[in-house]
């Protein structure tokens, strides 16, 4: 055994924690401002997280218990090996429990518990800019925010309810932050977007390719942009979850064979494991007792 | 028409290095005027138009706006929001290629919708309607409405270009060679829109052109450039039938006679 892989604590190195926490002190100040930042290469590929990752580093104490979602799960590739990676480089505790969670690493979702004064969410976020679909130029865009030039958002929008007749964006819904800036609330589903109004909890954006962090501090103004005649709505499910039967979550598809078969489950496996264990059943629970 | 101009120009001069884009150029602009720049390529129309719209930042002299409070506006002093402002609300920019004026990749209706929408309008149902009666107006069918501008002929692009200008009613026109690289009959249906259009909004104008007889149906006014100096200006009619400058003789002899 060798000590030569060494790290520092929670990987990088203090002068660019330090770098990165200006940028976040920044972001908070500034609700919705999407600040630059040197972003580093971390060891996995762009669009796995580098941006969260690098927050979380930066932000990461001894003290802190660490929960990683994907998708809501924190049992999938990318929620699993981050949390894998932070016990390895800072040691910090770990663990599935939104409640317990002191610092919570997402990937598009907001958990379904709602998340308490002390809490930090940290999301991966790929393309910072609401604008940039409708304007490719980072000068123009920039320029737009400065200058709180926000028609083409409402441009989008419009497509939208012309050709489908209704807003069909479910996803990086677009949010006005504090009455000022507009800005995407990453790809989570647009379901989620009042969890982050008035939020308890501290909210930090990080896009690491696009070298972007942007923050909403908490007990922040976060409204969904819409037309007056087509107002913003979440998405609804019409049925229950299958395992849990929590209704007003967010529940994902799941194909049970090749003959159509599907059932919908919580996209949060912890909120969906909590209320399976305090009894909450749904129609294809599968059964303990039963069982035996 | 007030006793006021809508627009000053004084002393415009624009140098791109060594070379001159436009010089020493001054003039007033009325409400309800339009006037036409006429001269060969190169002659520095369109910098002089840039120079006017804020588009291009003038080497030297000043343009002055009459704003809808009757103030008079050095644009140059402007902040770059209020000159932005005034560009989507109070002025028009129809671009030669209706490409670099709309936004291919969104419907017509969206296309004419923006400007309402980035003055804060949020009411769907309203935009709508406004949009699909300003295409009428401008004589494209109301079932093209969620078409994309893709989809359009050049002179149907070129008219929607013209209907997303219009829309926030604005007070000032500018025009880059509105009719080029449109055939003969799209350009004369064209022209008798904007000829309309002018007269009904008392709209002002100033079109750069290096088509005559465009100047001549559309223009009350008419300045002539060569080398980037204006070389010649007066009433429309007068300076085409009787051109006092040889370089304007010239150019009102070269008009092709069928």
């Amino acid at each position: 055994m060798s000590d030569l892989a060494t790290y520092n604590f929670a990987y990088l190195d203090e002068q660019t924690k330090r770098m990165i926490r200006r940028a976040i002190l920044k972001a908070i100040a500034i609700p919705g401002y999407q600040v630059p930042f040197a972003s580093r290469e971390m060891p996995m590929p762009y669009g796995w997280g580098t941006g969260g990752v690098q927050v979380t580093a930066a932000i990461l104490g001894p003290d802190d218990v660490l929960k990683v979602i994907d998708q809501g799960a924190d049992d999938t590739t990318n929620a699993v090996s981050i949390r894998a990676f932070f016990q390895k480089v800072a040691n910090v505790a770990v663990t599935t429990r939104t409640r317990e969670a002191s610092i919570i690493q997402t990937r598009h979702r907001i958990p379904e518990e709602k998340l308490t004064a002390g809490q930090t969410l940290v999301y991966q976020v790929p393309i910072p800019e609401p604008l940039r679909f409708l304007e490719p130029r980072e000068t123009e865009t920039r320029k737009m925010h400065a200058l709180e030039e926000y028609g083409l958002m409402h441009v989008k929008l419009y497509e939208d309810i012309a050709r489908n007749g209704h807003i069909a964006t479910t996803y990086a819904y677009p949010v006005k932050v504090e009455g000022r800036y507009v800005m995407d609330p990453s790809p989570t589903p647009k379901f989620d977007n009042p969890k982050m109004h008035m939020s308890e909890a501290l909210q930090l954006f990080g896009a690491g390719r696009e070298k972007r962090i942007y923050a909403v501090p908490p007990h922040t103004e976060v409204v969904s942009l819409d037309f007056e005649d087509h107002p913003f709505e979440i998405q609804t499910f019409d049925k229950p979850c299958a395992l849990c039967g929590a209704e007003d979550v967010y529940l994902d598809e799941v194909v049970l064979d090749d003959k159509g078969g599907r059932m919908f489950v919580c996209s949060d496996t912890d909120h969906c494991e909590d209320r399976c264990a305090r009894g909450h059943r749904g129609h294809l629970a599968y059964d303990k007792e039963a069982a035996e | 028409m007030t006793d006021t101009p809508i627009l000053k120009a004084r002393d415009i001069s624009k140098f791109y290095g060594a070379r001159t884009g436009c010089r020493n150029v001054s003039f007033d602009l009325w409400p309800g005027e339009v006037l036409a720049i006429v001269g060969e390529s190169g002659s520095g129309k369109t910098t002089l138009l840039n120079c006017l719209a804020t588009r291009l930042m003038p080497t030297s002299g000043s343009v002055e706006y009459r704003m809808r409070d009757g103030q008079m506006r050095d644009l140059s002093r402007m902040s770059e929001a209020e000159r932005r402002f005034l560009m989507r609300t109070d002025w028009g920019f129809v671009h030669q290629n209706p490409a670099d004026g709309l936004r291919m990749a969104v419907s017509a209706g969206a296309n004419v919708g923006e400007r309402l929408m980035a003055v804060g309008e949020r009411h769907y149902g309203n935009i709508r309607d406004t949009a699909g009666d300003w295409l009428r107006r401008v004589e494209i069918s109301g079932d093209r409405i969620d078409d994309q501008p893709r989809a359009f002929s050049g002179g149907m692009r070129q008219r929607l270009q013209i209907a997303r200008n219009l829309v926030t009613s604005p007070r000032l026109i500018f025009m880059d060679e509105p009719t080029g690289g449109l055939d003969v009959s799209v350009q004369a249906r064209l022209l008798d829109l904007l000829r309309g259009l002018v007269q009904d909004l008392g709209l002002s104008a100033i079109i750069v052109t290096h088509d005559l007889a465009v100047a001549r149906l559309l223009s009350h006014r008419i300045m002539v450039m060569k080398d980037g100096l204006v070389i010649e200006q007066g009433l429309t009619d007068r300076v085409l039938d009787d051109p006092r400058e040889a370089y304007t003789q010239l150019l009102v002899s070269s008009i092709l006679q069928v």
